[in-house]
């Protein structure tokens, strides 16, 4: 048998639990092999448990073992590194609940907090690289950590308190869909969910980078003098929480 | 390829997650300090500046477990390119991995898998170190694995592969002595003629660890205090090898620093004992040669 025939019999064996891969593995290996798909299953699941303490903790160890397990038994890592592991939990969530947007939310939430982590350094902008911008020409460019999706629930809010060992408010479905943010100041990853307005804005914004059709946008939205005064005030609070990291045009 | 890695003889610790701020902070009392690559190998943020700080303060050990030098598939260029970028910013003290695999196709089990014995497997694992080792412009240091099954067709023992292993490819070894006394339980082979097959010349550096009894086999667990038996067999071997790189890890139920930092000094006692033990037999038999 081959070096590479050999290899995949064990990760059949670790993967599927073929008796027959184990067999081809080596004979009377049974003990060992053992040990290996104990160890390849428990690190996943430790993995997961490890990425998503918050999902675990509003779904119960139960419920989030038999998730955990789902997931182990569907997707076989691939990625260079185990922390991606966590990437196609969520999906696994959404198939297992489909009915619970708030437990798929939080774990957006706690994935996107993560990534953000360790995602590219920026530096903030100085605002006195500011002063020069021309606005009708200005390009905006978010923090490289930046990421964000629609926000159904309050999800950020049992997020909030289950991580600060708080009782999680009830679930509950958001009178208007809005967005959840995340992106890192520094070394802190920050979340905040953002109105319906705002959401549309960043997308806007992600899209064109253009200051001068956000606010065409927004005036559009919201009438010439609400939606200038809009633009601004959005500006004003993605630079102050560096969340824009660039204006290109200066 | 260069083959000249340096000669550092020290006691460090493995860097974990628990004593960021003591090694941050304080003056922690070792030579050196080791990481877990992969931990390292990200864009951006807090751990990438917590090792830049850690570097201003020690010499870093960069330690992966993720290179796969053992698979048939050849090794990743994109982990390489990554694991470079790490290298050329740390400028660590050595550059180490396992001799395992953990890759095959697109499938990643993220656990360290033995290598059977054969020539074959001996032709890959070479491959890839030379591949490796071009890639990084630097010799890098492989440890000894432990184990939990043999390989029913295996054309040499692994004291032999490692042998082999080094001399084809001028790596160097990093000699995990609680790896040899797990596999050496659990396949019942002698420890100490595992070591007296070892080209010691090629060892840089000494790891320590606990490990924990599964139903049938000893388990490398990294979560205990060093055992007896590893500490006589650590001794015997720091007899043989002369001053070099020594560090405890511990990877779960990682107790205070000053915890391990007892443990060290006993990995250091040890090694200075063992040393002195050596040069006292040396000086020994050159006096009855004199005598005689």
């Amino acid at each position: 048998m081959t070096l590479a025939a050999w290899q995949q019999d064990f990760r059949t064996w670790l993967t599927d639990a073929s008796k027959e891969a184990a067999r081809r593995v080596g004979n009377d290996a049974m003990h060992g092999l053992s040990v290996y798909q104990n160890n390849y299953r428990g690190q996943l699941i430790e993995c997961l448990e490890h990425s998503f303490p918050q999902v675990r903790r509003l779904l119960g160890d139960e419920a989030f073992l038999h998730a955990a397990i789902t997931h182990v038994n569907h997707h076989p890592p691939h990625a260079w590194t185990l922390d991606a592991y966590a990437d196609g939990f969520g999906d696994t969530l959404a198939v297992l609940f489909p009915h619970n947007p708030d437990v798929h939310e939080l774990a957006w939430i706690e994935h996107a907090l993560t990534d953000a982590f360790v995602a590219r350094d920026a530096e903030a902008l100085p605002l006195d690289a500011l002063a020069s911008v021309d606005w009708d020409a200005a390009r905006l460019r978010f923090a490289p950590s930046f990421r964000h999706r629609i926000a159904t629930t309050n999800a950020d809010n049992i997020w909030t308190a289950l991580s600060a060992d708080a009782e999680p408010p009830e679930s509950e479905m958001l009178a208007e869909p809005g967005g959840l943010i995340v992106w890192r100041r520094q070394f802190v990853s920050c979340l905040k969910r953002v109105d319906a307005v705002e959401y549309e804005a960043l997308l806007h914004l992600q899209e064109n980078a253009s200051f001068a059709t956000l606010c065409d946008l927004l005036v559009e939205r919201l009438g010439d003098a609400d939606g200038v005064a809009k633009a601004g005030a959005l500006l004003a609070g993605w630079l102050g929480s560096e969340l824009i990291v660039g204006v290109d045009g200066v | 390829m260069n083959t000249s890695t340096p000669r550092f003889a020290g006691y460090g610790l493995g860097l974990r997650k628990e004593h960021y701020r003591d090694f941050l902070e304080t003056d922690v009392p070792v030579d050196f300090v080791e990481v877990i690559s992969e931990n390292f190998m990200v864009e951006g943020g807090q751990p990438r500046d917590i090792l830049r700080r850690v570097r201003e303060r020690h010499p870093v050990v960069l330690h992966g477990v993720s290179m796969s030098i053992g698979s048939a598939d050849g090794v990743d260029r994109d982990y390489l390119r990554r694991l470079k970028s790490l290298v050329d910013e740390i400028e660590p003290l050595f550059v180490s991995d396992h001799l395992s695999w953990s890759r095959i196709g697109r499938f990643n089990s993220h656990d360290l898998l033995p290598v059977p014995y054969t020539d074959e497997a001996l032709d890959t694992v070479c491959d890839n170190i030379d591949i490796a080792q071009n890639a990084l412009g630097r010799t890098m240091l492989f440890e000894n694995p432990s184990s939990y099954l043999a390989f029913d067709g295996a054309t040499m023992t692994e004291w032999e592969f490692i042998s082999a292993m080094s001399k084809r490819t001028g790596c160097g070894l990093l000699l995990d002595v609680n790896n040899i006394f797990v596999s050496a339980t659990n396949h019942g082979f002698d420890a100490l003629a595992y070591l007296d097959g070892l080209p010691f010349d090629r060892v840089h550096q000494v790891h320590l660890a606990g490990h924990s009894p599964g139903r049938d086999l000893l388990i490398d667990t990294h979560d205990s205090p060093v055992c007896d038996e590893v500490w006589a067999l650590y001794s015997n071997a720091m007899a043989r090898l002369g001053p070099v790189a020594t560090m405890i890890e511990r990877d779960g139920n990682v107790p205070p620093l000053s915890e391990l930092l007892r443990e060290l000094w006993i990995a250091r006692k040890l090694g200075i004992y063992a040393q002195m033990a050596e040069h006292e037999e040396h000086a020994h038999d050159t006096r009855i040669a004199e005598a005689a």
